[in-house]
């Protein structure tokens, strides 16, 4: 690690210095294309594929079947038909030796003896099988508060980042980078063609708070970094940005890290033997999500706020100034 | 004169005001054990474990969306009553330990754990209304606990239920058939669940119920006038004819045109009968909320209820009337049914998961920061700790449950904890670097991380304040644990991390920057400068500085003491250093 160390101590004293800010054009084209896939693909695929809690339907669990019955997916619709002829269901293995059973909405009753049906069918106590019923607005519904909470968030953390920061500039880049993290986590998800269910909707609001909680760390230290920098500076507005981020990267990798790994391990390990579910679906929104959340603040928060910076006067002056002092050296 | 106050004294009471806290919530959580309702010496009801949620536990847990009959969303008082009535309903059902709560406006979620009864699981979806009734028989209730496992007493067969003549009004004793008489006679009340759905099935046929409290038992004839015909009810003191105060706190009640007609028909007829068959009842969802005697006709549609009111009790019946005007439905949103097993596989491995996550960033922290990450591991073991005992105690005072989604938040928080102590120790590290001593760089490290960190996490605690007042169900769950656990971050790293910095700082293994120190200022590039300096804009690029800053490198502490107090004595400022430069 003591390669890491000094890497640490190089980004510090600019003696090595990854130029962020300087190649923005790149950064801007590549989170361009990027947020064009996400939205292009997943259209091109057939939208979304979304769980029952948002099309309504009735899913059945079934918990430690006998490995012998499990692999039999026709044990299940047997099971589904017994009860209601013609019932269409889809029957998957979660996890390794759960049977999930997914049919239309049935009525109380009907339910109820289905999950007596499949208890039998797989030799397993009635108390072993998970059963849940979800009106087709329920889904919606936590969509919707979710959403409305969404709003209320955005208007909130802008205004306070705005006065925390003294600028407004910040809030919008780190909004505009915010944008991007969702979009993106919501392009991978209908990509590679996972459910969105409530707990995914929940870990998609989690990124909004960690791509912000990123973007302000970094930011503060830009801010740091640039309050002392007056029209005299020998530095650009732009290369005290570059600087700031530089210094901040050895926490950005070491935060990412560490917060991954715990998320890694759910996802990795707990979804082996959990399968799909509440978990697994939160973890890898997250995982997707703090990636993303620590790549766009800085590839494209920070060069943003550059942009946004760079056509004030003051600014302008500095820039001027720093590079004419540079050429005469 | 007071002592000046050194960062050591400073350490010691960020400790000791932590200490403090950890007792006080330990002592917190033994009383909510000890205290808990029918705790005996050996036997606790409470325990230290957080009680968990369904997802968990296993158990039924449904989600009722409310809808009035004229389509309006139900109002927020309307919500309560709901919740009022369903709780009655799932009490009398004998299942304890329900959750029963509103959610996003119009929901209303009911969370039985275990495997409730499915006659309680149709209670809880029934829809609640009002009627009034005429009373037949009343006499003080045999009580026994409520919910009582003793199934409700039925009369023998061979009693007939046939009246003996056609009933010829709604206070007719013959209703009053030998099989009721015999059902009446032994009733006790809180045994009894199915009044509510008698009432609402067969309102035409006679009821026997109690009222909530279940001390006054009642024989009931049919239902004369509905609660919908109600057009409004006030509490208020009541006034005489003259217009003065009597002191007295009564509900007025208003019927519409139809309810007035109603009404007015069955007070004339029950006014001129002995009691207790002048008495009507107003029966809400099986039980009978108010049984007045009727002391004059009300023919005009405005009936006023006196009795020993106070003002909550007169406000309370007057919006129970109110509600019964509207009668509130419920859709089933969702039911879910989670068996115990697969609660349980789910926390094992949610926890196991959890276990090798924090063991790599242990693993991790190590391999950054040496000695140091004994202080990561130790500020989040402190965290765990404060986090367990808040839980323990919101799990006791407020019925806190433990679910799935919260559960992913606290896995979720190690990351954001961790990285207050990251952006600590990394500012610390730029400080040494700037050529402090560790004692100043761990005061100047700490001025700039607390901003860093009382600003993010202020971003990621209004995330989670907002979600939790706005969202529903699992969102709010995850919501808390987020909330909690990012001001718990802050008590953390402020009341341990720092002053267990200040404090080892002095220690000469930390302080002369052993190599396993993680704190090593050679390993980390220091440049012994003015104190206080921070470094000059690095102008040149590529080879020229990378060698100056070998040589710097491979200086040894006293060559780089000597340089600093050589620059030092020349140039007195950094800033002289810049100008001199530009």
């Amino acid at each position: 690690m003591a390669g890491f160390t000094s890497f640490g101590n190089d980004l510090y004293t600019g003696a090595k210095s990854i130029d962020f800010i300087g190649r923005r054009r790149l950064w801007y084209l590549i989170a361009g294309v990027a947020i064009l896939l996400s939205i292009v693909i997943p259209i091109l695929r057939g939208g979304y594929h979304f769980g029952i809690e948002f099309t309504g339907g009735s899913e059945y669990t079934v918990s430690k079947a006998p490995q012998s019955l499990v692999s039999n997916t026709t044990i299940g619709a047997d099971a589904v038909h017994s009860v209601v002829s013609n019932l269409e269901s889809t029957v998957s293995i979660v996890g390794g030796s759960n049977v999930r059973v997914q049919t239309a909405q049935l009525s109380s009753d009907a339910s109820e003896k289905v999950a007596g049906a499949l208890a039998k069918a797989y030799h397993v106590p009635v108390s072993d099988v998970t059963s849940s019923f979800i009106g087709a607005t329920w889904g919606a519904d936590i969509t919707g508060t979710a959403v409305r909470g969404l709003v209320v968030f955005l208007v909130l953390v802008t205004i306070v980042m705005a006065l925390y920061f003294r600028t407004w500039k910040m809030s919008v880049a780190a909004l505009i980078a915010l944008a991007h993290d969702l979009i993106l986590t919501a392009g991978i998800y209908g990509i590679v063609g996972f459910e969105v269910t409530p707990a995914a909707v929940i870990g998609f609001l989690t990124i909004l708070g960690y791509s912000l909680y990123d973007t302000v760390v970094v930011f503060d230290k830009v801010r740091e970094n640039t309050s002392r920098l007056t029209a005299d500076s020998p530095r650009t507005f732009a290369e005290t940005v570059n600087l700031a981020v530089n210094q901040t990267l050895v926490r950005s990798i070491n935060t990412s890290i560490v917060a991954l790994l715990p998320i890694a391990g759910i996802l990795f390990i707990g979804a082996a033997l959990l399968g799909a579910g509440t978990l697994r679906d939160i973890s890898l929104a997250l995982f997707i999500g703090i990636i993303v959340g620590t790549y766009s603040t800085i590839f494209l928060a920070t060069p943003l706020y550059t942009d946004l910076r760079s056509t004030e006067p003051a600014i302008k002056l500095g820039t001027r100034r720093a590079l004419a002092a540079r050429a005469r050296a | 004169m007071a002592r000046a106050v050194t960062p050591q004294v400073k350490a010691r009471r960020s400790l000791v005001g932590l200490a403090v806290i950890v007792l006080a919530l330990v002592a917190l959580n033994f009383l909510g054990v000890l205290l808990a309702p029918g705790a005996t010496f050996g036997t606790k009801v409470q325990s230290f474990v957080p009680k968990l949620g369904l997802d968990l536990e296993g158990g039924t847990q449904i989600i009722l969306q409310a809808q009035t009959t004229n389509g309006k969303p139900p109002t927020a008082d309307q919500l309560n009553q709901s919740v009022a009535i369903i709780r009655q309903r799932v009490d009398a059902g004998g299942v304890s330990e329900a959750q029963i709560s509103t959610a996003g406006g119009q929901n209303i979620i009911v969370s039985l754990p275990g495997t409730p009864s499915q006659a309680t699981i149709n209670s809880v979806k029934s829809s609640a209304r009002m009627d009034f009734r005429s009373v037949l028989l009343t006499s003080a209730a045999t009580t026994s606990s409520v919910g009582s496992k003793a199934k409700p007493y039925t009369p023998p067969a061979s009693l007939s239920n046939q009246p003996s003549t056609k009933p010829t009004n709604g206070s007719d004793l013959a209703y009053v058939t030998p099989y009721l008489r015999d059902l009446y006679d032994h009733y006790t009340c809180g045994q009894d669940t199915s009044a509510a759905q008698q009432s609402l099935k067969h309102p035409g046929d006679p009821l026997v119920t109690c009222d909530p409290t279940g001390t006054v038992k009642y024989l009931l004839g049919p239902v004369e006038v509905q609660g919908t015909h109600i057009a409004n009810a006030t509490s208020g003191i009541a006034t005489t004819s003259q217009g003065a105060t009597t002191g007295q706190w009564v509900v007025n009640l208003t019927f519409d045109s139809t309810g007035a007609k109603q009404f007015s028909t069955v007070s004339s007829r029950l006014v001129a009968l002995t009691p207790p068959q002048n008495q009507f009842a107003i029966e809400l969802d099986g039980k009978v909320i108010e049984a007045p005697a009727v002391n004059q006709a009300i023919t005009n549609g405005q009936a006023q209820i006196s009795g020993s009111f106070t003002q909550e009790s007169a406000k309370a019946l007057a919006d129970q009337l109110k509600f019964g005007a509207l009668p509130i439905s419920y859709k089933v949103q969702s039911q879910d049914t989670i068996s115990a097993t697969l609660g349980s596989t789910q926390l094992l491995s949610g926890l196991i998961a959890g276990l090798i996550g924090l063991v790599l960033v242990v693993g991790y922290s190590l391999l950054q920061y040496r000695t140091l990450s004994f202080v990561t591991v130790g500020s989040l073991v402190i965290s765990a700790l404060l986090t367990y005992l808040v839980i323990d105690f919101l799990s006791w005072r407020e019925g806190y449950r433990l679910s799935l989604a919260g559960v992913a938040g606290l896995i979720v928080s190690i990351g954001i904890t961790a990285d207050s102590f990251i952006v600590y120790f990394e500012r610390i590290r730029d400080e040494l670097r700037e050529g402090k001593a560790l004692v100043g760089a761990v005061e100047a490290g700490w001025r700039r991380a607390i901003r860093t960190v009382l600003a993010s996490d202020g971003v990621n605690f209004l995330a989670a304040a907002v979600l939790y007042l706005l969202a529903v169900g699992d969102v709010r769950g995850f919501a808390l644990t987020l909330g909690l656990t990012t001001l718990i971050d802050v008590v953390t790293v402020s009341l341990f991390t720092h002053p267990i910095l200040q404090l080892i700082a002095r220690r000469p293994f930390f302080a002369e920057g052993h190599r396993f120190s993680g704190l090593d200022p050679r390993a980390l590039g220091a440049v012994y400068r003015g104190r206080g300096s921070f470094r000059a804009p690095v102008a040149a690029t590529g080879a020229v500085l990378r060698s100056r800053g070998e040589a710097v490198r491979r200086q040894t502490i006293a060559e780089r003491k000597a340089a600093e107090q050589g620059i030092s004595a020349r140039t007195g400022s950094i800033d002289t250093i810049q100008e001199d430069r530009d």
